[in-house]
């Protein structure tokens, strides 16, 4: 398997915030790959380097085989972006914008592009300024989709669309996974990385805290069991991965470390089950773990870079 | 008034995050009046002397086309003649972008949208920008007033001067109100307003044109007329200034009733919609970059040839009618020629230098506009890379000023030649004058170019500064006798006075390397340095 985009020890400051702090990331070619974070963890600033439109301080960056700051026109050929916020000229229209960027890419998919539109129920007649915010997400997602590249680069797709353009964005990046195309997808949507993503890369701070396939990262979770016994279980609380232990007379209620499950079921059924429900780990909780309640939040980086010139 | 409600809030918001402009502005006015006085108390000491510049300057079209009549031969009529027109179109401008910026411009920045879901009503963001707008010409009518009556000038007088200026400020307030609700975008609501306040500018350049034998009235219908009729320093008509008072109410008025009817972020003029797919030439960056500025550029190429025209056809009459020494004294002073035909063009050839000089600014930072507006990104994450991206709007800075100057001095050939009846030779001998203001656009440019890539964040204010030190070197530095070399920084003093003057190829040459050299920092510093959003 060759990699597609392969990073390691990325560091990236804007003046004292430190954006990115010993980030790696490894994308294998064809993959679908889910890049997690919070608000201000560093994502977008990711992207932007592997874009070279930002240079990285220190660490390793390397793109398609390239490296993205001094090759960056050549690699942007086999490449297409979608930003998070997507900015277009007021006075053009939806699709001069994406014949434009197919263009400046170095073509477009004529027959993709009107079946994107289609799908999409873009108008590509109306002036930019007029479009909603999921519009101008669809018309960057119309451009890079109907690209013919071999790597897509997603900052947040999805951010703008309702429910029903959500999933058929998800079909079409199965879409993209079955022609063999690789995705890095940046996300806080964790439904949309579940369903979609082979593997995941969380990151917080600037730094990776977790990476592997969804299956990998289920190994790190719990999954809680509720279950009512035919008489008061004895001895849970000595069984190795087994957390937040709630015993009520026969009801057990508690969460199991998903790769100490056995040993659990083995004690459960012992004392003999008559109910039993359990909950997948979801990557939900994977996440939480991660952010939630441990360290100060620290401010939230902009998304590209602190610019306060612009008022 | 529940739509009205955080109206104080906001105007107080307005005015922190336009202190430093607000101020740069205010400065600006008072060092106009300031300068006015000063230097015509040195040039004409005596009221004979002034008596014969008036009654020269009344019979002579192209300055009545630009300032208008003396009405009177005191120094404070010298000072209303010369600082009215151009202070009231100054106000108007500075209005039209404040009340745009803090009603239309917010909205599509969507900054009002976070602002607007707090408790602030609907009209509370133009009415701010108005009060702002409003605040900011008192001031400067105030500081108008009293600069001439501090400088010894009488005190009735400076006040109906002051106060001109601020009434034509606060119709061009009411003016831009309006244009911000039928507008679609911050952009050409500007553009609206401008076009009004162009208009009421030419309305009243004919009007006073022929003041002294035919129909006045049309400068009765301008509002920057009525600062001139009000005669700050002849017979003072104080009823005048009813009319500004009565526009800027009903103007007013019309907005408020037009905002009712208007969604956020949107004008009462629909958006028309437009071309499915992209023209078969929209295929790269230059053309992109042609396309965002085309309707700039097209517009200033038409404003040189009509500009290039008038000033051209009244070139004859300067020689005829302005006879007397001292009048031969000021314009020789503004263009350091001793032919008065050619020192009375070359001074308007380098005033148009810097106003070009100011298209090739704007051109060059739309690079800077295209950055933070996050137009970039997608651009830069095609094969396009950042030195072709660049180049494509540099080319249209530089072949544009170009363009811009030829045609301006085509018109003032044609002008001119027409009247003098040796067309062919004089739209080249012009269209030549023009161009040889080039070099000192360019570095101007150039200097632009290098901010950019070099301090991006300062580019924008830096090149403005640069660019106003400059129309300050030219309209002050010789009245003011500043030292040499101040003068000589500005690439405008380095330029040959044409038509007329000695043309020598060093200074020339030097400029255009400058320029380069500038242009070439900046790409280099481009490609070093991270795109910003």
């Amino acid at each position: 398997m060759t990699v597609a985009i392969d990073v390691a020890g990325l560091r990236k400051a804007y003046g004292k915030t430190q954006a990115l702090d010993g980030l790696d990331l490894s994308v294998a070619q064809g993959e679908v790959h889910g890049f997690l974070g919070p608000n201000g963890a560093g994502k977008t600033t990711t992207i932007r380097i592997l874009l070279g439109l930002l240079r990285a301080d220190g660490g390793s960056v390397t793109l398609l085989g390239g490296d993205p700051w001094t090759q960056a026109t050549g690699l942007h050929r086999r490449l297409a972006y979608v930003p998070g916020d997507v900015s277009l000229w007021p006075n053009f229209t939806g699709g001069e914008i994406i014949d434009l960027l197919g263009r400046l890419r170095g073509g477009l998919d004529a027959g993709r592009r009107a079946s994107l539109l289609e799908r999409f129920e873009l108008d590509p007649t109306v002036k930019a300024r007029a479009y909603s915010r999921g519009n101008r997400q669809k018309v960057a997602l119309v451009a890079a989709l109907a690209s013919d590249v071999e790597l897509l680069l997603l900052d947040e797709p999805t951010a703008g669309l309702d429910p029903l353009m959500e999933a058929k964005f998800r079909d079409c990046i199965e879409e993209e996974r079955k022609s063999g195309r690789t995705v890095l997808l940046s996300s806080h949507i964790l439904s949309e990385v579940e369903a979609l993503c082979d593997r995941v890369t969380i990151i917080r701070l600037g730094r990776t805290v977790e990476t592997g396939s969804l299956a990998d990262l289920r190994h790190l979770t719990r999954t809680s069991i509720m279950a009512e016994l035919a008489s008061p279980p004895d001895g849970l609380d000595r069984l190795p991965g087994v957390h937040d232990l709630d015993v009520e007379g026969d009801r057990v209620r508690c969460e199991v470390e998903t790769d100490k499950l056995d040993g659990l079921l083995r004690a459960l059924t012992a004392a003999g089950v008559r109910s039993l429900a359990s909950q997948p780990p979801t990557l939900e909780e994977l996440f939480l773990r991660h952010y939630a309640g441990d360290g100060p939040q620290r401010q939230e980086v902009a998304a590209a870079a602190p610019d306060g010139t612009s008022a | 008034m529940n739509t009205l409600v955080g109206t104080g809030p906001l105007t107080k918001l307005a005015l922190r995050r336009d202190r430093i402009m607000l101020v740069i502005w205010i400065y600006a006015f008072a060092a106009f009046a300031g300068a006015a006085v000063y230097g015509f108390k040195k040039l004409y000491p005596t009221v004979a002397g002034r008596e014969e510049f008036v009654v020269a300057s009344n019979h002579n079209t192209a300055l009545l086309t630009i300032y208008g009549p003396f009405y009177g031969n005191s120094l404070g009529s010298f000072t209303a003649w010369r600082d009215t027109v151009l202070s009231g179109l100054l106000a108007g401008i500075m209005s039209i972008f404040l009340v745009v910026r803090h009603s239309r411009g917010d909205e599509e920045a969507g900054r009002l949208e976070l602002v607007g879901s707090a408790a602030v009503g609907r009209h509370a963001a133009l009415v701010s920008g108005m009060l702002v707008a409003c605040i900011a010409n008192v001031v400067v009518g105030v500081v108008m007033a009293v600069v001439p009556i501090v400088l010894g000038i009488p005190a009735a007088g400076s006040i109906a001067f002051g106060a001109g200026v601020a009434f034509c400020g606060l119709t061009f307030t009411a003016v831009a109100a309006v244009t911000a609700q039928i507008a679609q975008t911050a952009r050409s609501a500007r553009g609206l307003a401008i076009g009004v306040l162009l208009v009421a500018f030419l309305i009243r350049a004919i009007g006073d044109s022929v003041s002294v034998t035919g129909p006045i009235w049309l400068s009765w219908l301008s509002p920057i007329g009525w600062a001139e009729l009000t005669r700050p320093f002849g017979a003072i008509r104080w009823w005048v200034f009813a009319l500004p008072l009565a526009a800027a109410v009903l103007v007013g008025i019309a907005a408020a009733l037009l905002a009712v009817r208007r969604d956020y972020d949107s004008g009462l003029l629909a958006t028309r919609s437009g071309r499915p797919a992209a023209s078969a030439s929209l295929r790269s960056p230059f053309a992109l970059a042609w396309r965002l500025q085309r309707a700039t550029v097209i517009a200033w190429v038409i404003g040189a040839l009509v500009y290039g025209v008038g000033i051209g056809s009244a070139a004859k009459g300067i020689s005829g009618l302005l006879g007397s020494a001292q009048v031969r004294r000021v314009v020789a002073r503004m263009g350091g020629q001793t032919q008065l035909t050619n020192a009375y063009l070359a001074a308007l050839i380098s005033l148009t230098g810097l106003a070009v000089a100011g298209f090739a600014i704007a051109a060059v930072l739309r690079l800077r506009s295209e950055e933070t507006d996050q137009h970039a990104d997608p651009v830069l994450a095609t094969r396009t890379g950042r030195i072709g991206w660049a180049l494509s709007h540099l080319v249209i800075a530089v072949g544009g000023s170009m363009v811009i100057l030829a045609v301006a001095g085509i018109g003032v050939g044609l002008g001119h030649g027409a009247r003098s009846g040796s067309l062919g030779t004089e739209v080249a001998r012009m269209a030549g004058a023009a161009l040889a203001q080039a070099p000192a656009v360019l570095v101007v440019a150039g200097l632009a170019a290098a901010l950019f890539g070099l301090v991006p964040r300062a580019s924008v204010a830096v090149s403005w500064s640069v660019l106003g030190a400059a129309v300050l070197v030219l309209f002050f530095g010789e009245t003011l006798q500043w030292s040499h070399w101040v003068m000589d920084l500005s690439p405008f003093t380095q330029a040959p006075k044409l038509p007329g003057g000695v043309v020598s190829a060093a200074p020339l040459i030097w400029l255009c390397v400058i320029a380069a050299a500038l242009g070439l920092a900046g790409l280099v510093g481009l490609r070093r340095r991270d795109i910003l959003a």
